[in-house]
């Protein structure tokens, strides 16, 4: 590919600051143990966990705690060996406390794990069966039970799976690591993937910000003619599924409709690495690599932590948070959650926290909106922001709903463009949530 | 003589009376039966289509009390007298409409109450800050003191006060209920006025979470409950008055660590024990 040509993406989006350069080069670093962990019943989408243990039991490392409830959900293990302190309400980085169970490490980290399976002859069935067994859910952010995604209805034909290896939020860089750490892992985990849905196409797109990862990876899929590395244009929200698959191939998923209806499935690098985990050496989701940056922290770095450590004992780990600090957003910036308690803890599908100071973020005042437009052409979701946030505000969900508000992705790209500093998105965010009870309720009715 | 101008005459005279033919033919046949009441009900409304009912106008309020899917005394805004008006209509008893008015059931201010370690920015809506870790405050309960029931007010009968939290201005409360409508956290309730015990509080954290999230949550210690005779039942750390059987004289309100329970026919007791 020439310099010359232009690097495939959608309509629309937004280029942030990207602030990558504060982590982007420091390999990932394994941080001990801590002393207790937090395990929310909850760290996917669909029904919680149902719990297993009770207080005063003694698990083991990779012990299952909590099993599935249902057929969207997932199980939770023990990521220490320890004794179960107390099941009970705690902190969440949601914001909203949650039922979780805690466990307090013994330092003697005796590990069960599942027995390995040899990628080259295991069965479709038995890559779902793993992958449900090891609780695995969507690194991308959404924390999806990743089995549900490798289990299409009948009536769906999926021909092409792709790899999200976009990272498209600024600071991260997490799958640019795992990427040009572990390449020959990523390509195990894609075949993984392709063999369970029966898939003879592969994909792993990257945004053109990583030249060393694209190199990498080019180098690791040399040779192979069903897997391909396509390079898109560094643009936000470039890692949203539909976008990624606009990009890569060129389709388009209609309203309202799954990746799955136009024959794609995406899965992130991290899920990739995770699949590869489960299946090659048995290992269920103990950790979270992720990337801990921003002006704000003394040591920006990409770590490995297990699941369920406060982000306080982070913090420390990488040299505590400067004066200036501001906000802590787990996440990434664009759709990260700002934290007002440092007790809460890591979660699966973590995959950034972010120490922001006043010059990164930006509270400015809102002004009336101009009618300018600018909203409307970043928007890739071809939505109008300025209509649907003006018809939330003032209550008018029907006309909400006919110009499509349950369509937003809430990317947040709209309310990034705007000169005139509304909240688009968040009162889009509030709008589609009343839509959704009044769709809800109709149905009910 | 012109002919023409006959010729004119007769034919919008015969134009006309073929129009009105029809008119009276399409009366007759295509009449759709309306109860005559409704037009009635219709007339003895306020007529200002202020949407208080909940419904979309007079006339769709008049045709739902019609239908028995309103109640006589539906309308705030008429009062007693409309109520009386539409009853007669209606040939039913207006009943004893007591007036309802809304309670705050939250006393956990600025002032009461403790924040989380952060500001909130964005959207000046309730709703929208409680989907945000819910609320700036640590109870997540309480009032976020975004005022949706102050704007939801048709009657201007609320506004919030210097602790950041709504009051109700009785004299030009109509009970409709809208404000109770659009809090998040349900904490408006809409009370006849023969109710004098109240709980100011929603929180069901444990004791020691509600004694640190607001100087002055129900933390759930079950007195009041336990010498009320079935007048306050506990429910997840939080006294629910059971108002049929409650009996005021039997709660000890002085032995409520945070006056969290209080009458409302007494002078309230401004010498809270905050210990």
């Amino acid at each position: 590919m020439s310099i010359f040509s232009k690097a495939k993406s959608f309509k629309g989006g937004v280029h942030p600051s990207e602030f990558k350069e504060l982590t982007e080069k420091s390999a990932f670093e394994v941080m001990p143990n801590p002393n207790m962990v937090i395990l929310p019943l909850k760290q996917h989408i669909g029904k919680d966990a149902k719990t297993l243990v009770k207080k005063g039991d003694t698990v083991k490392a990779g012990q299952v705690v909590a099993e599935p409830d249902g057929f969207i959900s997932a199980p939770v293990h023990s990521p220490v060996s320890g004794k179960v302190m107390k099941i009970t309400k705690e902190k969440n980085v949601s914001g909203f406390p949650a039922e979780a169970i805690i466990i307090k490490s013994d330092e003697e980290n005796e590990i069960e794990f599942m027995p390995s399976l040899d990628p080259e002859t295991v069965t479709p069935e038995e890559i779902r069966e793993r992958v449900r067994l090891a609780g695995l859910v969507g690194q991308g952010g959404a924390a999806f039970p990743t089995f549900v995604k490798l289990t299409p209805p009948k009536d769906k034909v999926v021909d092409t799976v792709i790899l999200n290896g976009c990272e498209c939020e600024p600071y991260l860089t997490r799958d640019d690591r795992y990427m040009i750490e572990r390449p020959d892992e990523v390509i195990t985990g894609l075949k993984i993937i392709m063999k369970a849905l029966g898939v003879k196409k592969g994909s792993i797109g990257i945004e053109n910000n990583k030249p060393e990862a694209i190199d990498v990876m080019r180098k690791a899929v040399a040779g192979m003619n069903d897997v391909t590395v396509d390079v898109v244009q560094t643009k936000y929200p470039q890692g949203a599924e539909k976008m990624l698959i606009k990009a890569v191939n060129g389709r388009e998923v209609p309203p309202g409709k799954l990746p799955m209806d136009v024959g794609c499935v995406i899965q992130n690098i991290g899920t990739a690495i995770a699949i590869n985990d489960a299946v090659v050496k048995g290992e269920p989701v103990l950790t979270a690599a992720m990337t801990v940056s921003g002006l704000g922290i003394n040591e920006p770095k990409n770590v490995i932590v297990r699941v369920g450590t406060p982000l306080v004992d982070i913090l420390e780990y990488c040299g505590g948070v400067k004066d200036t600090a501001k906000k802590v957003v787990v996440g990434g910036p664009m759709m990260g959650v700002a934290q007002f308690d440092f007790d809460a803890p890591v979660m699966k599908a973590t995959s950034g926290l972010l120490v922001l100071t006043e010059e990164e973020i930006n509270n400015p005042e809102e002004t009336p909106c101009l009618r300018c437009g600018m909203c409307v052409d970043a928007c890739p979701l071809n939505l109008v922001p300025t209509k649907l946030a003006r018809f939330s505000q003032l209550g008018r969900l029907e006309e909400a709903e006919q110009l499509g508000i349950t369509v937003c992705m809430e990317c947040g790209t709209c309310a990034y463009t705007c000169p005139a500093n509304i909240p688009l998105v968040q009162w889009i965010r509030l709008g589609k949530q009343n839509v959704i009870r009044l769709q809800r309720e109709r149905q009910s009715a | 003589m012109d002919l023409g101008f006959i010729i004119a005459i007769s034919t919008m005279g015969g134009l006309g009376f073929l129009f009105a033919g029809g008119l009276a033919l399409a009366d007759r046949k295509l009449r759709v039966e309306e109860n005559p009441l409704i037009g009635k009900v219709n007339e003895a409304l306020p007529g200002a289509n202020c949407g208080a009912c909940g419904k979309a106008g007079c006339y769709d309020f008049a045709v739902n009390v019609v239908e028995g899917k309103a109640k006589v005394n539906g309308c705030p805004v008429g009062g007693e007298e409309t109520a009386q008006a539409v009853a007669t209509i209606m040939g039913v008893d207006a009943g004893a409409s007591e007036k309802l008015l809304p309670i705050v059931l939250c006393r956990g201010g600025n002032a009461e109450a403790v924040k989380k370690m952060a500001d909130y920015y964005g959207p000046l809506s309730c709703s929208a800050m409680d989907l945000v870790s819910g609320g700036e405050k640590m109870c997540y309960y309480g009032c976020l003191g975004g005022g949706d029931c102050v704007e939801a007010c048709p009657f201007n009968a609320m506004f919030m006060n210097e602790d950041g939290l709504p009051e109700v201005i009785e004299e030009l409360c109509t009970g409709c209920g809208m404000c109770a409508q659009a809090c998040p956290k349900d904490i408006i309730e809409m009370h006849p006025e023969s109710h004098n015990v109240f709980v100011y509080c929603k929180n069901h954290d444990d004791p020691k979470t509600s004694k640190d999230v607001c100087k002055v949550a129900c933390i759930g210690c079950g007195i009041c409950a336990r010498k009320s005779d079935g007048g306050v039942v506990m429910d997840n750390n939080l006294g629910i008055i059971q108002y049929d059987v409650i009996d005021p004289d039997k709660i000890p309100f002085d032995k409520c660590r945070t006056g969290a329970i209080q009458r409302t026919d007494s002078k309230p007791d401004q010498d809270i024990n905050l210990n």
